[in-house]
């Protein structure tokens, strides 16, 4: 099976009833998705189909029925997002572990809400910090909107 | 928090040296260790060090040998060498580099004396001077104990400074000139008066010929131009792009995959099983026993981690009935027990609070009863570990906090000698003290017996993590204090009981080693706290349990802190004096605990008028060599609390680098909070409850408060980051509830008294 991941066709196994994270770890050794808790409770696997953010750990790759993007496909070191390029101005991760899902978490609020309120951040951004970062992920996402409305 | 405990335990108590194969001795602790770099240079890579390299194209790799698990200790080691080589952190790359004995951490048992921070008696700094030592004899390269900067803080330098010497007297040979007149200028070296140059690349083949100097002036305080600055963290822009390697993340040739179904009562075995449907999943190719130190169950090997998962989730078992009490009630009641007992150990007893309490008014009396659950350490990233057994050579990859522990251990398992154990350190998704634990690299290395010579990569689900854990112990806190109105407390007793960590962690890691003697780890956060009330005694009695326990962030200060500062809380309201007022009285002969407080008071307004429902809490509780005063303000709106604000001062000595300093206690309030505000693991039938983050979760944006924090660096010691912010966050909190609502909440978590915001 070949899935669209990031713009390209990428190769997932042949098992339908894998959840897309394990595919995207295992098969396609695409790691920067990250596996906390195989329940959609944490977020740490949070990628994005079809644009809509997405807990990959409970999405089986024969039901994926649109383009997939992780956070490899958003932006690279040379290049960062603009969300990305946020969390380091930031200086945001401790660990890192969560902060792949945290990013697409906030990519995703931040094309649909574009300046988005505190209550806004506190609705879309459910993702489990296990060093309590949030005081600077809520910083990196007004920095990000703030930048976006320079840049529009 | 850290392995190294078992050191300073094991010293204190005068045991022979833990781990069988350690020999204590002059030679052992004369003796310089080797430059472990030696053995793996790349072509054209010349060491100075065990901390530098320097490649011929002009590359510098500077070796940060602490597990960069959250806390910037990568950036912050770093920093201390750039100092001195008069380098930036853009001109440097970092590795963390192989477990070796060379990099023992000293630091961590300094603190590990049985003496308070401010104790600095003849017999406690003897002591402390002693604990280097005993840590370089052990060999334990470990990361805990929020420790690495003060064990990093000369020797790294000192590798830098060193290192600068050699390549300017390389470079005044080279150039023809005076080395007093040179320059470093961005990894090259300029001699001003003609312009000419030379790279370190090109110098390092030469200077790391030369012998460095005897004595080392290392830069003064006043000259740094990195350190005590916010550097950008190295690790960041990894952890922005999904490209940071953790442990869960090891990828090798011919891997495969692997998990395990441990007994899900402690110690208990399988009494039997079948295997016939695990096998029978697609990719699933082998289920194999483990009885092992630390636990017994089995491992399920397949082609990929989801098959594994399934196969374990298929096998069938039968285990052994629990052998102790089988629910939380019955736990609880082995800790109670125990605290009607004698108690085994007392590391504080001043004047005598027996007489005190003799002829006290009843009136005067205030006694209460703390108690606190066993607490899962809930690492985002699950336990996980890789392993191959291969041609008679063992190579581990782990997410680990105690590298050279592993070589120990783990050697036994193939039967080779501890040092041919090569242990790579990946980077680690959260450690928090679970990750200084040998149960998961052990199973991977049973289970490479069992693939054929290709690496096995061992990830557990996160149920299998949770309720594996080694728990931070539940505990109970028996408190009296005699106080009258208007004046301040005569006479504090406190009685603590909890199961050992140390008698925990040395029955899983070092079986057949006999522990004996006092657990410092019992009484922290209670007995050395910077009070002076006439008649203060701290005691505790071990509770006989066996489910596991270990280090979680902060150890013992994680509860004793909150008993000590709820129940200061108490006794101020009981004498009718402010709390910050009494403190400020009771700490008057330490500076550093009464800057922290005038700054937090300053900081929070406290004193304020609040509005009907909302209150602020205080605490106080120094730990790890860093003094701080937390401030929490809540709302109770509907009997919901809503935690609006927290403030924290913090009296670090000198901090390397303010903004990781500042993120450590941010982080360390969190998870302090985290706990206070709903986690606890039960047991029934013997068995963990609670499973995955619907049971045992942890604060979440929505619940987060605005969190402020600001450094002070007052004191003559350098202290740690990232476990003081921890202890008073917790009565901070509780202080507040109770100014805020009126209920005086004494068991934990308070989320089974009122209700959060979530």
């Amino acid at each position: 099976m070949k899935l669209n991941i990031n713009g390209r066709l990428v190769e997932v196994g042949n098992d339908p009833e894998m959840p897309l994270l394990w595919a995207l770890r295992d098969i396609a050794g695409m790691k920067g998705t990250k596996f906390g808790c195989g329940i959609a409770a944490c977020g740490a696997c949070t990628v994005h189909v079809d644009g809509i953010p997405t807990r990959s750990c409970q999405l089986l790759v024969g039901d994926v029925d649109g383009p997939v993007t992780t956070i490899e496909g958003i932006g690279n070191k040379e290049n960062l997002h603009l969300v990305q390029q946020a969390w380091v101005d930031e200086q945001v991760p401790q660990c890192g572990y969560c902060q792949s899902g945290q990013i697409m978490a906030a990519v995703a609020l931040l094309e649909e809400t574009p300046d988005p309120t505190d209550e806004d951040i506190d609705f879309a951004m459910t993702n489990l910090c296990r060093c309590g970062t949030y005081p600077r992920i809520r910083a990196a996402i007004k920095r990000a909107s703030e930048n976006m409305k320079q840049e529009a | 928090m850290g392995i190294g405990k078992i050191a300073r335990r094991t010293f204190l108590i005068g045991a022979t040296a833990i781990a069988g194969g350690v020999a204590v001795g002059y030679y052992y602790i004369s003796r310089p260790y080797g430059n472990p770099l030696e053995k793996d240079l790349a072509e054209g890579e010349v060491t100075f060090n065990p901390y530098i390299k320097i490649a011929d194209d002009n590359t510098v790799t500077v070796i940060t040998p602490r597990a960069e698990m959250g806390q910037g200790v990568h950036t912050s080691l770093a920093a201390l060498v750039a100092e001195e080589l008069d380098l930036t952190l853009a001109d440097i790359e970092t590795e963390h580099g192989m477990a070796d004995w060379a990099y023992f951490n000293g630091g961590m048992l300094e603190d590990g004396v049985p003496f308070a921070l401010f104790n600095e008696s003849f017999v406690a700094e003897s002591m402390r001077a002693a604990m280097p030592m005993v840590g370089k004899v052990l060999g334990l390269q470990v990361t805990g104990g929020s420790s690495s900067i003060k064990d990093g803080f000369d020797k790294m330098r000192q590798a830098g400074c060193a290192t600068r010497y050699m390549l300017l007297e390389a470079a005044a040979k080279e150039l023809g000139v005076d080395k007093s007149t040179l320059e470093i200028k961005g990894k090259t070296i300029v001699d001003p008066a003609s312009g000419n140059a030379a790279e370190f690349g090109k110098l390092a083949a030469t200077a790391a010929k030369l012998t460095p100097p005897s004595e080392l002036v290392l830069r003064e305080q006043k000259d740094w131009k990195l350190l005590g600055k916010s550097q950008p963290r190295v690790d960041i822009p990894d952890k922005v792009t999904g490209g940071h390697v953790f442990g869960i993340d090891v990828e090798l040739p011919e891997m495969v995959h692997a998990t395990v179904k441990m007994s899900p009562r402690f110690w208990a075995k399988a009494k039997s099983y079948d295997d016939t449907a695990a096998l029978a999943v697609p990719g699933v190719t082998k289920v194999v026993p483990l009885q092992t130190q630390t636990g017994n169950g089995f491992g399920v090997i397949a082609d990929n981690t989801w098959a594994a998962f399934k196969g374990a989730e298929a096998l069938e078992v039968e285990w052994e009935e629990a052998s102790y009490p089988k629910t939380s009630e019955a736990l609880f009641e082995v800790i109670e027990k125990a605290l009607e007992t004698e108690a085994d150990q007392s590391l504080r007893d001043d004047g005598s609070v027996e007489t005190a309490f003799a002829d006290a008014p009843r009136e005067d009396l205030l006694e209460a009863d703390y108690k606190v659950p066993w607490l899962a350490h809930a690492c985002l990233e699950p336990m996980n570990a890789t392993a191959r057994w291969k041609d008679g050579k063992l190579t581990i990859w782990a997410p680990t906090q105690a590298p050279t522990l592993l070589q120990m251990v783990c050697s036994g398992q193939v039967g080779v000698n501890s040092d041919e154990v090569e242990v790579h350190i990946t980077k680690l998704g959260g450690g928090f003290g679970r990750k200084g634990e040998v149960d998961a690299p052990i199973y991977a290395v049973e289970l490479a017996k069992h693939t054929d010579g290709r690496p096995v990569k061992v990830t557990w689900s996160r149920e299998e993590d949770t309720r594996h854990d080694t728990y931070r112990p539940a505990a109970m806190g028996r408190m009296k204090a005699r106080v009258k109105e208007g004046e301040l407390p005569t006479a504090l007793d406190i009685h603590l009981s909890s199961p050992s960590i140390i008698e925990s962690l040395l029955k899983r890691t070092f079986p057949g080693q006999s522990p004996a003697g006092p657990d410092n780890t019992m009484e922290h956060g209670a007995f050395d706290q910077p009070y002076t009330i006439p008649n203060y005694r701290v005691r505790a009695s071990k509770a006989d349990i066996p489910v596991p326990v270990g280090f979680w962030r902060s150890v013992g200060n994680s509860y004793n802190g909150w008993f000590h500062e709820s129940f200061m809380d108490e006794i101020a309201e009981k004498a009718g004096k402010d709390p910050l007022e009494m403190r400020l009285e009771l700490m008057k002969d330490h500076p550093a605990a009464i800057g922290a407080l005038k700054k937090v008071a300053e900081m929070s307004g406290w004193g304020r008028d609040m509005p009907e429902g909302s209150g602020l809490g205080l605490a106080h509780v120094v730990s790890f060599g860093t003094w701080v005063a937390v401030v929490a303000e809540v709302t109770n709106e509907d009997d919901v609390i809503q935690i609006n604000d927290v403030w924290a001062a913090a009296e670090i000595g000198t901090a390397i680098d303010p903004s990781i300093v500042k993120a450590q206690i941010m982080s360390g309030i969190v998870f302090g909070l985290s706990s206070a505000i709903g986690q606890e693991i039960n047991f029934e039938d013997g068995e963990v409850v609670e499973g995955n983050f619907d049971e045992f979760d942890s604060m979440r944006m929505i619940q987060c408060p605005n969190i402020h924090v600001e450094l002070l660096e007052t004191y003559h010691k350098i202290g740690g980051a990232g476990e003081p912010g921890t202890p008073p966050s917790i009565p901070a909190l509780a202080n507040a509830i109770y100014a805020a609502t009126g209920t005086r909440i004494r068991t934990m978590p308070l989320s089974h008294e009122i209700d959060f915001v979530s």
